[in-house]
C-alpha cells in the first residue's frame, strides 16, 4: 500500500519550533463554521481531524473546508501526512487495519465517520484518482462501465462510456479502441481513463493523489488542463509535490508541515496566489520559496 | 577490437584479472547448458523408448477396447474413461474449493498468527506423499462414507491430494495482483465482494486457471494412492462412477507392465504414450487459457 509514511523528519527551521502554534492559529480561523474567504459554500470541511496509525499519529488537529466548484492544493514536503489526509476524505484508510479517524469530516455537512455510515457509499460520492494511473486489465469500456455496473446504472451504458471519455478528454485518443486493454495506453492516456471511469459514476469530488507524478511534462499539462475543465461540475483537491504545478492548477492551497512528533499539520490555506506570493507564515514562505521540503 | 591503452598511473591497488574473470563466466555458461543437456537428453532417451516400443501396438483398436489376456486384442478404453471421469469430477471439486480457500487467505483473513499458521500448513500439505493420501480415502471415502472403492471415492482422495496445490497456486496468483487495483475498484464504491469478483478475479484468473489445469495433470498421472483405495488393474467395462470397479491410465499401465510377457511389455508402452499425449493435451489447454485470459493483462 503506497501511503504518505512519515520517512524522515524535515529540516524545520529553529524559529519554527513552536510546532503547536500554527494549529492553533488556523484552528481559531476556521472554528466560525463560514464559507471560506470566497464565499463559495464548503463541500468537505475537516473539523479537528487527527489520524493514527496504530499509536502513531500522522496528522494533528487539522480544521480546514473545501469550496464546492473549485480545485484545492494539498502541498507539504514528504511524509506531512497529505495523502493520508486525502485518503480520510472518502475513507480509503479505512481498508489500512491498524488506521482510526478522530475528529469529523463533513461532506455536504454529513459526517462521513458517523456511525451507519458505509465506506461504499462514501467513495461513490467521493472519487479517488491515484498517483500511479492503475486501470483494470479490462477494455477500455470496461474500465469505465466498472463503476456504472457495480453501482447499479440502469441507463444506456454506451452513451455514458462516451460522455464519460469526452470529458476526460480522452474520446479522440480511444473512441476506435474501445475493445482493446486499458493498460496498452500510454500513461498518460491511462490516467485520463483512471480520470473518466472516476466521473463515469459522478461523484461529487474528485480527490486526486499526485496524478501527475508518474507522468512526463506534456501529459501532466493534459490532465492540468483537464482538471480546469472538470472544475465546472466538480470539486477537486489535489495532492502534488510540484509546487508549480500547485500554483498553475489550483485555486486554493493548503500548507501542511510536520511537526517534531512527525505529527502532519496544516500551517497555512489561503488563496493559491497569496500562499505562493505572500505567505502569512513563514514556514510556508520558507517551503514555497524553496527553501526546505 | 583494439584494446584499450593501458591508463598511464594503473593504481596497483586494482587487480583487474579480466581474463580470469572472462574464464568464469564461461565456466559457469557452460555448466548450465550441461545441466539443461543432461535434462533434455535423459527426456529424449526416455521418449523415443517408449515410442518405438509401442508403436506396434497403438491403433485405433487399441483405444477403443477392453483389456484382454490376449496381447493382440488388448485395449486401453475402460483407463481412458476411468481417468477422464476422475479428472472431472477432481476438477469440479478442487477448483470452487481451492479457489475459495485462496480467497478467503488473501482477500479476507487478517494476517493474525493463526491465519500464517494455516498457510504454513497447507504448503505442507502439499508435500505429504501421495499414499498417506490413500491411506485417507481409504479411511474415510471407502470405509467411514462407505462408497466402496469406487470412482467417486478415487476422484475425491486425488482431490485432497491437490486441493493444497491448488490453493497454494491460486494464492500466489491472487497475491500477484497489484493492490493498487483493489483500491481503484474500491474508489468507485465497490463493496468487498465486489472488488473481488469484478477487479480481483479475473485479474488473478490466469494465474488460477494454469495452477488449477497443472494440478489436475497431476492427479489423473498418480498410481500409489489408487492402488489402497482399490483400483483393478483388468476392468473390461466402461466405469460408473459411484458404483463398482473401475481403472485408470497409470494403474493399467502398472499392471501390463508387472506381467512378464514381451507383448504386455509394449502394450503397457502404448498406454504410457496415451497418458503423456493426454498430459501434453492439458498443458496446452494450461497454456491456451492461459493466453485467453490475460491477453488484457499488462503488469
Amino acid at each position: 500500500m503506497t501511503l504518505d509514511m512519515p520517512d524522515a523528519p524535515p529540516a524545520v527551521p529553529a524559529e519554527s519550533a513552536d510546532g503547536q502554534a500554527p494549529a492553533i492559529r488556523i484552528t481559531a480561523l476556521a472554528r466560525e463554521p463560514r464559507p471560506d474567504a470566497l464565499g463559495a459554500e464548503p463541500v468537505i470541511e475537516l473539523r479537528d481531524v487527527s489520524c493514527y496509525y496504530g499509536s502513531f499519529r500522522a496528522v494533528r488537529n487539522v480544521d480546514i473546508s473545501v469550496a464546492r466548484q473549485r480545485i484545492t492544493a494539498l502541498i507539504g514536503p514528504s511524509g506531512c501526512g497529505k495523502s493520508t489526509l486525502l485518503r480520510t476524505m472518502n475513507r480509503m484508510n479505512d481498508l489500512v487495519p491498524s488506521y482510526r479517524t478522530e475528529g469529523r469530516v463533513l461532506f455536504d455537512g454529513q459526517d462521513l465517520f458517523a456511525p451507519g455510515v458505509d465506506p461504499v457509499a462514501v467513495r461513490r460520492r467521493v472519487g479517488m484518482v491515484f498517483q500511479k494511473p492503475n486501470p483494470f486489465p479490462k477494455s477500455v469500456y470496461d474500465n469505465v462501465a466498472f463503476g456504472p455496473r457495480i453501482n447499479g446504472y440502469k441507463g444506456n451504458m454506451d452513451e455514458l462510456v462516451e460522455r464519460s471519455l469526452r470529458r476526460a478528454a480522452l474520446w479522440d485518443d480511444v473512441k476506435d479502441k474501445l475493445k482493446q486493454s486499458g493498460m496498452a495506453l500510454s500513461g498518460g492516456q491511462q490516467q485520463r481513463l483512471c480520470i473518466a471511469r472516476t466521473i463515469a459514476i459522478e461523484p461529487e469530488v474528485i480527490l486526486m493523489d499526485e496524478p501527475c507524478s508518474a507522468l512526463d511534462p506534456r501529459s501532466t499539462l493534459q490532465i492540468e488542463e483537464l482538471m480546469a475543465e472538470l472544475k465546472r461540475d466538480y470539486t477537486i483537491i489535489i495532492v502534488t509535490h510540484n509546487m508549480q504545478q500547485a500554483a498553475r492548477a489550483s485555486d486554493t492551497t493548503i500548507f501542511m508541515t510536520m511537526g517534531d512528533d512527525r505529527a502532519g499539520y496544516v500551517v497555512e490555506t489561503g488563496e493559491t496566489i497569496q500562499i505562493f506570493t505572500n505567505p502569512k507564515h513563514r514556514l510556508t514562505e520558507d517551503y514555497v520559496s524553496g527553501r526546505f521540503g | 577490437m583494439a584494446a584499450l591503452a593501458p591508463a598511464s598511473r594503473t593504481d596497483s591497488r586494482f587487480e583487474p584479472a579480466l581474463m580470469r574473470r572472462k574464464v568464469t563466466g564461461t565456466l559457469f555458461y557452460g555448466a548450465c547448458v550441461a545441466a539443461i543437456a543432461l535434462l533434455l537428453l535423459t527426456l529424449i532417451v526416455l521418449l523415443v523408448d517408449v515410442f518405438v516400443r509401442a508403436a506396434p501396438w497403438l491403433d485405433l483398436q487399441f483405444l477403443t477396447s477392453p483389456p484382454s489376456s490376449r496381447p493382440a486384442r488388448a485395449g486401453i478404453l475402460p483407463a481412458i474413461v476411468g481417468t477422464l471421469e476422475i479428472g472431472i469430477i477432481v476438477g469440479v471439486v478442487t477448483f470452487p474449493i481451492g479457489v475459495a480457500a485462496a480467497i478467503y487467505l488473501v482477500e479476507y483473513a487478517s494476517d493474525s498468527w493463526i491465519n500464517r499458521l494455516l498457510q504454513t500448513n497447507i504448503s505442507n500439505l502439499a508435500g505429504v506423499p501421495s499414499i498417506i493420501y490413500g491411506i485417507l480415502g481409504l479411511a474415510v471415502f471407502v470405509r467411514a462414507l462407505a462408497m466402496g472403492p469406487t470412482i467417486l471415492a478415487a476422484a475425491l482422495t486425488l482431490s485432497l491430494l491437490i486441493l493444497p496445490v491448488v490453493i497454494i497456486a491460486s494464492v500466489e496468483a491472487l497475491k500477484a495482483v497489484p493492490h493498487a487495483q483493489r483500491e481503484g475498484a474500491y474508489a468507485l464504491g465497490a463493496s468487498r465482494w465486489q472488488m473481488v469478483s469484478r477487479s480481483v478475479l479475473p485479474a488473478a484468473a490466469p494465474g488460477i486457471m494454469t495452477g488449477v489445469i497443472l494440478a489436475m495433470a497431476r492427479a489423473i498421472g498418480e498410481a500409489a494412492p489408487l492402488i489402497l483405495i482399490g483400483a483393478f488393474t483388468f476392468v473390461t467395462f466402461l466405469p460408473n462412477p459411484i458404483s463398482g470397479q473401475y481403472t485408470v491410465l497409470p494403474i493399467q499401465i502398472y499392471g501390463w507392465a508387472n506381467r512378464p510377457q514381451d507383448d504386455f511389455q509394449g502394450i503397457s508402452a502404448a498406454a504410457i504414450v496415451v497418458i503423456l499425449a493426454l498430459m501434453l493435451i492439458l498443458n496446452a489447454l494450461a497454456l491456451i487459457v492461459r493466453a485467453r485470459l490475460s491477453r488484457h493483462i499488462q503488469w
